[in-house]
């Protein structure tokens, strides 16, 4: 978790203040640049933090602790569903939210299914446009240390975890590795199936079931619960806006041919 | 549109399609919330996200036909006796930026399709844009009453 915030400090937000007044009065600020040191939640300025669960499961007591930070969806609802194209998704799977693009409408944590991006007020574009009017700052999450895979390198928190119990790779491989884990365990896996798979997965000794139970779940404090994918309807209606324009041309070319054959043979009767 | 040629009921499911499609594409900007429209009784949906993707989405299917059966329709049968008048081609050509933006935004959206955030940006903004003018440009030709798109000849 430290790990993550010294190299991604350059990435965190320096709002400038006083905030720009916001109309209506509903519009909330977000302000977490003097709480920069929170760090049992994710915030702006704490893209990951480790979730703590103590169970008891057959017999046996379990205290596990789970990095939680943003699972970079495969089909990722922030990417497809916010209206500006800051949120994205890279060839290499990672999702990000480009902090130049971002106008902050949090349109992004209320479709995401963990509500992983946080928010900071008084950064951003929205300042350069109508900033009393419309945006509220610019959404954080997460951004699987891009920068430094572009480079060659791992992300912060792989490197400098002590245990070395995570790791990164080709869906696939990593995917075959987790089914290993899993049988030698035996355990079981979150993110194979959850929203329609994520390129995050995890492996547990204990159900995730159980684990949702104990967790504290909240604001900045994401569940595991397991849900399905909430963009499966669109994929499938994207197959149907390729044919309808199709279809429609020849329903309007038969009824146009018919028609004319119709004028036809009544013109062929009045003669 | 020849009025004598279309029923009336397919003007005005046309017009619904188009206003549905504009209202849950709006939407899919955060405002509806944040200026109380969605707290008005019946207006909730609005500032569903996924309910108005959805409603897009299906009202868009909906319309595709519609343009191909009008498309059809004008091909074989309506420019053999008419011709489209000067308003109803710009409206035409807005649809068809409308269409062609919104078909690339779509396949964006598709899980292993991915484009930039530049060319996702002008893709969205170009969409929104066009649906304004198309939406001044329908006003002024209605109040100027040069509303229908076809004439005899």
């Amino acid at each position: 978790m430290y790990a993550c915030r010294d190299v991604n400090a350059p990435k965190f937000p320096e709002p400038k203040k006083p905030f720009p007044k916001m109309y209506p009065d509903r519009v909330p600020v977000q302000d977490w640049s003097d709480k920069r040191e929170v760090a049992d939640r994710l915030t702006p300025y704490n893209w990951l933090y480790i979730q703590r669960a103590h169970v008891r499961y057959e017999g046996e007591d379990w205290d596990i602790n789970i990095p939680r930070r943003c699972l970079h969806c495969r089909n990722p609802p922030c990417a497809n569903l916010c209206p500006w194209g800051a949120a994205r998704k890279l060839d290499n799977g990672i999702v990000r939210i480009d902090d130049r693009i971002c106008l902050g409408g949090s349109k992004c944590n209320k479709v995401c299914p963990w509500h992983i991006p946080q928010r900071q007020t008084g950064v951003g574009l929205y300042l350069k446009l109508l900033p009393s009017y419309a945006g509220n700052g610019v959404m954080y999450k997460c951004d699987r240390c891009y920068d430094r895979i572009a480079a060659g390198e791992i992300p912060a928190c792989i490197e400098a975890c002590p245990f070395g119990v995570q790791s990164i790779g080709p869906r696939e491989e990593i995917l075959a590795r987790a089914h290993k884990l899993a049988r030698e365990m035996p355990g079981f896996i979150y993110g194979e199936q959850e929203n329609g798979g994520t390129n995050t997965l995890y492996v547990s000794p204990v159900p995730f079931e159980i684990l949702n139970e104990a967790i504290e779940k909240g604001p900045g404090r994401p569940g595991l619960a397991r849900y399905p994918d909430r963009l499966e309807a669109e994929a499938d209606l994207s197959g149907a806006m390729l044919i309808a324009p199709f279809a429609g041309v020849a329903a309007g070319a038969l009824h146009a041919v018919r028609l004319a054959r119709k004028n036809r043979s009544e013109g062929g009767d009045d003669e | 549109m020849n009025k004598r040629a279309l029923p009336l009921w397919l003007g005005v499911f046309f017009k619904i399609l188009v206003f549905v499609l504009a209202a849950s594409g709006l939407a899919q900007m955060p405002i509806f919330k944040r200026y109380y429209i969605a707290d008005i009784p019946g207006l909730g949906w609005l500032a569903q996200f996924y309910v108005t993707h959805l409603v897009h989405y299906v009202a868009a299917v909906l319309f595709l036909a519609l343009v191909g059966y009008f498309l059809g329709r004008y091909v074989f049968e309506w420019r053999l006796s008419g011709r489209l008048r000067a308003g109803a081609r710009v409206r035409v050509f807005l649809f068809a930026v409308i269409i062609g933006t919104g078909a690339m935004r779509v396949a964006k959206n598709l899980p292993d399709v991915h484009f930039s955030p530049t060319t996702t940006m002008l893709l969205d903004w170009i969409h929104l844009f066009a649906v304004i003018v198309l939406g001044l440009t329908a006003l002024g030709l209605r109040l100027a009453g040069r509303g229908g798109y076809f004439i005899r000849r």
